[in-house]
This record gives C-alpha cells, sequence and structure tokens, in this order.
C-alpha cells in the first residue's frame, strides 16, 4: 500500500488528521510559552483540493500573505510551509510585540518584524516536526526559515508545484489559533517526498 | 469593461478580441501568452513544471510546459488561428524563497521553466518577443487581444506592461 493523494482511504486520513492534530497542538504550546500567555487552538482541519481551487482559499490567488518555509531532512526528507494572511500576520504580529492588538502595519514590515515571523515560524514548524518526529521515532532535522511576503498564489505556488509532480491535487492542516479576541488563521503544508510518507506510515504500522 | 476569462493554475484558456486573459498570482509558474497577430486570437496558459516526461499523471496538459503549448497552439489553430503568425510573451518563473546553502531542485524550478518553455517555443517556431522573467516576486498578468499587450502587476515592483 503506498500513499497517494488521490486514493486516500478513511484509515489513512485519519492517521494524518491525527498527525496533525499533535503537531498542532505542540505549535500553540510552543507558541504559549514563547508569548507568555494562553493560546487556544480549534481541531485542524485537512483539506485536499484541485489546484485551481487554491484561489479559494486566503481570500484569492493575488491577495497579499506570509509563506514561512523550511526543508526538513535525516530520516526523512521534505519542507514544511506555514501560510498566513494579512491579518493573521498583524494579529500574530501583536502578539509577539504589544499583546494588545494596536501593532497594525503589516503593509510597512521591517527588519524586526520580519525577524519576529521567522522566529515564530521557526517555533511553529519545529514544534510540530518535533511532534511527527516522536510519534514516529524518526530522526527529523530542519534547516532555519525563509519568510516573504507576496500573492497567495506565487506563495503556494511553491509547495504546489511539489505536489504537481504526483498529481493534480494538494493536501494541507488547517489549524486555527486564538489569543484573547485576536484569531490567527494559518495554513500548514506539510510536503514529505513520497518515499518518506511511505516511512511516515510504516514508522507508525500503518502500512 | 470587455470580456475577462480567468486562467487558474494549471490551466489554459483563448480568447478572441477584445478578450482579456487574467492569471493571479504567477510565483515559480510560468504564464506563456500566445498571439495571433493578424486575428488577434490571444491564448494563455499557467504552467507548473518544466516536462511532462518522466511524470507518470499526466492528465492535465496546462500543467506542463511542454503539453501546454502544443495544446494552447491546437486550440488557437482550432479557432482558426494561423500558426505562421502566432507570436508569444512570457512571465512569472520567479524564487519565492532562498536559503543560504541552496541547492534544492525545488527552488530552482522557476529558472527551469523559464528554459523549458522557451525551449518548447523554439521548437514550435514561435518568436518570443518579451519576456518578464525570475526575481524573487509574484506577479498576475493580464493580456489584452485586442493590443497584444501583456500587463504585469507586482505588489512592491509595480506595474509593467510588455
Amino acid at each position: 500500500m503506498n500513499f497517494n493523494i488521490d486514493k486516500l482511504d478513511n484509515f489513512q486520513l485519519d492517521v494524518l488528521k491525527e498527525i496533525a492534530n499533535i503537531g498542532a497542538g505542540n505549535a500553540a504550546t510552543a507558541l504559549s510559552i514563547m508569548l507568555n500567555k494562553p493560546i487556544n487552538m480549534d481541531v485542524p482541519k485537512i483539506n485536499i483540493i484541485y489546484f485551481n481551487e487554491v484561489e479559494n482559499i486566503l481570500g484569492g490567488a493575488d491577495k497579499k500573505v506570509t509563506g514561512i518555509y523550511l526543508e526538513f531532512y535525516s530520516d526523512i526528507a521534505g519542507t514544511v510551509m506555514f501560510v498566513l494572511d494579512e491579518l493573521s500576520t498583524e494579529n500574530l504580529l501583536s502578539f509577539f510585540f504589544t499583546g494588545n492588538g494596536k501593532e497594525k502595519n503589516f503593509n510597512e514590515l521591517d527588519e524586526m518584524k520580519f525577524s519576529a515571523l521567522k522566529e515564530i515560524g521557526n517555533i511553529l514548524t519545529g514544534s510540530f516536526l518535533t511532534a511527527l518526529s516522536k510519534i514516529t521515532g524518526l530522526d527529523i532535522k530542519y534547516t532555519i526559515p525563509s519568510v516573504t511576503v507576496d500573492m497567495a498564489g506565487a506563495i503556494l505556488s511553491v509547495p504546489l508545484i511539489e505536489f504537481g509532480q504526483q498529481g493534480d491535487r494538494a493536501l494541507f492542516v488547517e489549524t486555527k489559533f486564538t489569543e484573547g479576541m485576536e484569531q490567527v488563521n494559518g495554513y500548514l503544508f506539510l510536503i514529505p517526498n513520497m518515499d518518506s510518507y511511505n516511512i511516515i506510515l510504516r514508522s507508525l504500522g500503518v502500512v | 469593461m470587455s470580456n475577462i476569462v480567468k486562467v487558474g493554475m494549471a490551466d489554459l484558456n483563448t480568447v478572441i478580441a477584445p478578450g482579456i486573459l487574467v492569471t493571479l498570482g504567477l510565483g515559480s509558474c510560468v504564464g506563456i501568452a500566445l498571439y495571433d497577430t493578424e486575428r488577434r486570437i490571444a491564448g494563455l496558459a499557467h504552467i507548473m513544471l518544466p516536462s511532462s516526461k518522466s511524470i507518470n499523471n499526466k492528465q492535465n496538459p496546462a500543467k506542463f510546459a511542454d503539453t501546454a503549448v502544443e495544446t494552447l497552439l491546437n486550440m488557437m489553430i482550432e479557432r482558426g488561428a494561423d500558426q505562421k503568425v502566432i507570436v508569444a510573451k512570457i512571465a512569472g518563473g520567479a524564487q519565492m524563497f532562498s536559503f543560504k546553502n541552496n541547492n534544492s531542485n525545488l527552488l530552482n524550478i522557476g529558472k527551469r521553466n523559464v528554459i523549458a518553455t522557451k525551449e518548447i517555443l523554439n521548437k514550435f517556431g514561435i518568436p518570443l518577443l518579451a519576456e518578464d522573467t525570475g526575481g524573487n516576486f509574484g506577479r498576475t498578468i493580464e493580456f489584452h487581444s485586442d493590443t497584444g499587450i501583456l500587463v504585469v502587476k507586482t505588489i512592491n515592483y509595480g506595474i509593467k506592461k510588455i
């Protein structure tokens, strides 16, 4: 039984959901420790979409979004991308800097805010990968993230091209973090290469 | 406003003047605009990958540079275009993210998409009139079939007409 997004059965989907849940839970805890305030998390959703439906997420392919991207390697290899819409980026930065939601100038992201996003991305994606490593017993190392603010379509094309070599659909995890009244909607694309999907499923005794 | 036809990711379409073809948020992908200068028939493809060779699942010809150009050309000829007067303009092929030790195949995909697109245009004898490729930013493009002008919009680098 090999992994194929177009032919996922319910059992494989449940396994992925569970990984997403534990991973995002760890990420929320890490964020909460870093910010020293309670962060709530909704149960993550697994989405599978066709490439031409990309417009339906994040409010349009030409909307400005933040992409935090890194590569992982060792026992398994692949990439992780965390994508945030404009409002969520502002909210996340306001958790980080002032905590009162007044810090809202996404249009003027300076060096300091870029560094903050990189650090947040590092912690969120890193804790997600650490959780994956713990569940599977696999060794996972990862690079420092690269952060870009640009059109949603352009940023999402990076993970989607990777999926494009296998089929016409992409799989991603939709997460939602909340702090007080502020909400952060994030889209996490975990893209192990196809061999790695099989290694993950095998390490969990699924195949 | 004239007719606007949207072309999604891994998608292609054609219009006859005065229609406008639009594709949003090109990153590493390449927008290939073909134009019959006499009959003013325009085609636009939004490709993701350089080549359909060595890929098992190739159901969607619009995904690859090689199969997209061929399919788009055939669609335009079916609408009455003459291959002898068809010209091309391309945009996209950016590298959205970069790392210090950058030897990932995936990150160079933009450059590879542009090279493959030029090769396939050359193979079909289609002259490339203009391009706006590379860089590290996204592009939204509008292809105007009444003039053959390709409008390239970016978030931080303004608007360009090629």
